[in-house]
């Protein structure tokens, strides 16, 4: 299918979320408003309240609900949406993986803010790196329009009968969510076409007979009951397989939308900026890659060898490319908006070490904890990275694995 | 756990049960057991409607009632609830 006609929209990234629900023909939505992403739950309801969408919503008590009523209406069959970010994403805990157990491919989008206290309404990734175990895929965007797509994408990720996992798709709080961004966006018809509608996988229940896998009076199936020693282990490594073939589906749907949209994100797991021959890089999620890839332009400019590499999906995580893409760079800065107190450096730099120590060659790895509570990251940081990294090289030393940047001393 | 018990391939996904519940025989779980006075008992049948699990039916074709051991769990709901004191919970292994 050839590239198709777009609207340009001026929304900010919480609007451009909304307005892929909508398009995506989601039967529920259940959410709960919380800062900052409260604009998502607004203008959803504005289209509820217009009559231009036949979507239930559902007005719950606290985000604990508001996951729960989505979990039980994917588990009969229905397309499901929320929003949430920082503690009500924390109250969703236990609902995560009832909701991963239950195979039930519920779309969420996370706004990322940090964890109180104290009190802050404001950007980190505390909030969802820390859910990295709870079973549910993890997509970080950079911007409003690449929030946009993912939406879109997630609804056809999640429910493909071969994996129905949940998704969570991360954009930063404010910087995106609350900020003016010229968005693309496609017809309607068209992404309704694109999502399409749920099929069913076919199980075996309790009366011998094959069923479709969702909750229907007329072909009765349990859905997650009491599993003790005996089979939860199979269980969960059944979800680890599904995770295991997610890469191969999010490409497949990250393509198809590329087709028809004309815009792709690296390949949809990982989003490589002039790596090819760099010989220092950052790793990053969220809209800070935007900052690295003006700063990798300035330093490519003036001939230095320098690089990005943005991980789009973060769960699962793509291993192999990862691995591909740092092959041949000397040194890299893993930046992490996020803090492991009392671990050895944040989220991304434990997985992206990890991933690097099985490769043939070993590029020296440092860490960066940045943005804690929104503190701006100006481009001065993401130079002295680089600066940083140069040094490294020059003296082939590491003289700290993990540091503080942006921080007052 | 026996070998018998199937690997994560064999198993459908989300704890979709395969068989009925009640071929999971939950009796076994029960210190004691109810046991029914035949002459104090006035087949109220009070015991049926609250039994938790199901497990006394009304046999009409006897006009009795019967308790199913293979799914009474020992609760004593039964007993603590019959109006004429007819069951009492003794200890399983003195029944």
């Amino acid at each position: 299918m050839a590239i198709v006609k777009q609207k340009m929209l001026a929304l900010n990234g919480d609007e451009a979320v909304a307005y892929a629900a909508k398009q995506s023909d989601v039967d529920v939505v259940a959410a709960y408003p919380i800062t900052p992403q409260t604009i998502i739950v607004e203008r959803f309801s504005e289209y509820v309240a217009n009559g231009e969408v036949d979507t239930e919503f559902v007005c719950v008590e606290s985000e604990h609900s508001a996951l729960t009523a989505c979990l039980t209406a994917a588990a009969t069959g229905a397309r499901a949406f929320t929003a949430t970010a920082s503690a009500g994403l924390a109250l969703m805990h236990e609902i995560l993986y009832v909701t991963s157990g239950c195979r039930a491919p519920v779309v969420m989008a996370v706004v990322n803010r940090a964890l109180s206290a104290p009190i802050n309404i404001h950007c980190d990734h505390s909030d969802s790196m820390v859910e990295r175990d709870c079973g549910w895929i993890q997509i970080y965007v950079e911007n409003s329009q690449e929030a946009y797509d993912s939406i879109i994408q997630a609804f056809k990720i999640a429910e493909n009968p071969e994996l129905l996992l949940p998704i969570m798709v991360g954009l930063d709080g404010f910087t995106l969510s609350h900020t003016l961004e010229n968005v693309q966006t496609l017809p309607d018809d068209l992404v309704k076409k694109f999502v399409g509608t749920r099929q069913f996988t076919l199980v075996t229940n309790h009366e011998g007979k094959t069923v479709p896998f969702k909750l229907d009076p007329k072909t009765p199936v349990t859905i997650g009951p009491l599993d003790l020693y005996d089979y939860y282990f199979e269980h969960k490594r059944q979800q680890e397989e599904a995770m295991r073939i997610a890469p191969k589906i999010i490409r497949q749907v990250h393509e198809e939308y590329a087709k028809i949209s004309g815009r792709r994100y690296g390949d949809g797991l990982i989003d490589p900026y002039y790596l090819e021959d760099a010989e220092t890089a950052i790793v990053c999620v969220g809209s800070t890659s935007g900052t690295v890839k003006t700063i990798v332009d300035e330093l490519r400019s003036k001939g230095m060898k320098v690089g990005l590499l943005r991980l789009r999906t973060f769960r699962p995580l793509p291993v192999k490319e990862i691995t591909k893409a740092l092959e041949n760079v000397k040194a890299v800065a893993v930046m992490d908006r996020s803090l492991s107190f009392g671990g050895h450096g944040g989220a991304v730099f434990h997985e992206i070490r990890h991933v690097l120590y099985d490769a043939p060659k070993h590029p020296y790895v440092v860490n960066y904890i940045y943005g804690l509570g929104g503190r701006e990251t100006h481009p001065n940081l993401i130079h002295k990275i680089y600066r940083d990294l140069q040094r490294i090289l020059e003296t082939q030393r590491i003289q700290k694995p993990v540091q503080f940047i942006g921080l007052r001393e | 756990m026996t070998t018998q018990e199937k690997g994560w391939k064999e198993i459908p996904m989300a704890g979709v049960c395969w068989k009925p519940s009640t071929q999971y025989l939950t009796g076994d779980w029960k210190t004691y057991k109810p046991i029914r006075d035949l002459e104090k008992c006035t087949r109220c049948v009070l015991c049926v409607l609250l039994c938790p699990d199901g497990a006394i039916h009304w046999k009409p074709e006897k006009e009795d009632i019967e308790f199913d051991y293979n799914f009474c769990k020992g609760c004593g709901i039964c007993a603590n609830e019959c109006p004429v004191d007819a069951i009492e919970m003794k200890l399983e292994e003195e029944t």
